[in-house]
């Protein structure tokens, strides 16, 4: 909206908005008797009408409309703004003295005030009263990124590869190998010392040869000899026996 | 102790403002006689030296506090209750509240001669004074006076309990003090220009 455009019907004048500008400008229309508020509103109605606000013309109006204001307020109040330039320094004096004397006399109160503050603290309930921060649980400093957590935390959730087992073969380890292989010692001992006959095999051998030596234990063929757990076992041929085995050894 | 007693003594151990008599015999529906000599009795029983809270007349009404002697500890618990804490500057904005309330910003600035903006924040923020309308002067600023929070911070019954501003009245010999040192200013001015 052009502001040339804005046509206004006021008291004092009636007709385009910058017309009347020129015209207060020209001092052929007392500011004075211009209702400002009249203006702005003419304004807006007209910006509401149209249904758009062009901020161009908008900030030139505001600039307008304040000046026009300063203009008016000055010449209707112009005595009182001229009234600091034209103070005498004897009646500055007197002012700046007034001021400092009421000063002091507020200060005065605020000293009553303080020494009565400070004589004790005057507690009461005042509605639910905010309580002193608690203190916060010891925070041990990490130096770590908590990042590098979430990163760790994102590794370990991926599954690990699959490994294809596949190729590997499974070790096979008869036990009549071992009933055949104890038979074949006590063909040429009495008897034998159980972990001496094992030693050197993997721990599946061991069990396969452990499970042979139950197994002949329960065909009746050897009788084997414990002191105690985990003591050493004795393995002699049943019917022998075991002082008579060990005193052979 | 009569039932009256007690239920005084419950109402203002439960309220957070001071209780006024006339608050006190609308509720208890009592004669306001005889809620004063429930009150009595109650001072007597709450009074310095006797009890951990003290029975109080403050801020035009009856509120119960903590005894001088248990006040420290108190006060440690509270989140800034001391009016102690305040500064000159604020002392002196609370000053200027307490005597000219309603009174805005402006004013206070032009006494003050500074700005009175955080001043006035702080003070607001300790509830010890609040808004109260605008004023009618250009620029209808808002206006501020005290609270019976300020009332109960510095044990006032009422405004009536400020000394008069007559006390703060400045002696001759303050005058003539600082009649010179304006003087004394204004020559220094003189000297540098």
């Amino acid at each position: 909206m052009i502001l040339a455009d804005l046509a206004l019907d006021l008291d004092v004048f009636q007709g385009p908005f910058d017309l009347l500008l020129a015209l207060v400008l020209r001092e052929e229309v007392e500011l004075a008797d211009v209702p400002i508020a009249e203006i702005v509103v003419a304004y807006v109605a007209a910006a509401y009408e149209r249904d758009e606000l062009d901020l161009e013309s908008a900030s030139e109006f505001l600039v307008l409309i304040a000046a026009l204001l300063e203009i008016k307020v000055r010449q209707l109040f112009g005595d009182e703004f001229a009234d600091d330039e034209d103070m005498t320094p004897e009646q500055a004096h007197a002012e700046l003295m007034a001021r400092l004397i009421e000063y002091r006399r507020f200060q005065g109160a605020a000293g009553w005030l303080g020494e009565r503050g400070s004589e004790f603290p005057r507690v009461f309930r005042a509605g639910p009263a905010p309580l002193v921060p608690r203190p916060e649980p010891v925070v041990v400093e990490f130096s770590e990124d908590p990042w590098s957590l979430a990163t760790c935390i994102d590794r370990l959730l991926i599954p690990p590869p699959v490994i294809d087992v596949s190729s590997v073969r499974r070790p096979l380890v008869p036990v009549e190998t071992f009933v055949a292989h104890f038979r074949e010692i006590l063909r040429s001992r009495r008897s034998f010392q159980f972990e001496d006959a094992v030693a050197g095999l993997d721990r599946l051998a061991q069990a396969a040869a452990f499970l042979a030596l139950l197994e002949m234990t329960k065909r009746g063929e050897v009788d084997p000899q414990q002191e105690d757990v985990f003591e050493p076992i004795h393995v002699a041929a049943a019917g022998a026996a075991v002082r008579e085995s060990r005193a052979i050894a | 102790m009569s039932e009256l007693t007690h239920t005084v003594e419950a109402l203002l151990f439960v309220a957070s403002e001071p209780l006024s008599v006339g608050e006190l015999a609308a509720v208890t529906d009592a004669p306001p006689e005889r809620v004063e000599r429930a009150l009595d009795a109650l001072t007597d029983r709450y009074a310095e030296d006797r009890s951990g809270v003290v029975l109080e007349r403050v801020a035009g009404g009856y509120g119960f506090r903590a005894s001088k002697a248990t006040a420290e500890a108190c006060a440690r618990l509270l989140d800034r209750p001391l009016a102690r804490g305040l500064s000159q500057a604020a002392l002196e904005t609370l000053a200027i509240i307490a005597y000219l309330q309603p009174v805005s910003r402006p004013e206070i600035a032009r006494i003050r001669g500074v700005a009175a903006d955080s001043a006035v924040a702080g003070l607001l923020e300790r509830s010890l004074i609040e808004e109260a309308g605008r004023a009618e002067t250009p620029g209808t600023p808002v206006v501020y006076r005290t609270t019976t929070v300020f009332e109960r911070m510095f044990g006032l019954d009422g405004m009536e309990g400020l000394p008069s501003p007559s006390q703060f009245e400045l002696t001759d010999a303050d005058h003539q003090a600082l009649r010179a040192r304006l003087h004394l200013v204004a020559d220094q001015r003189a000297g540098e220009a």
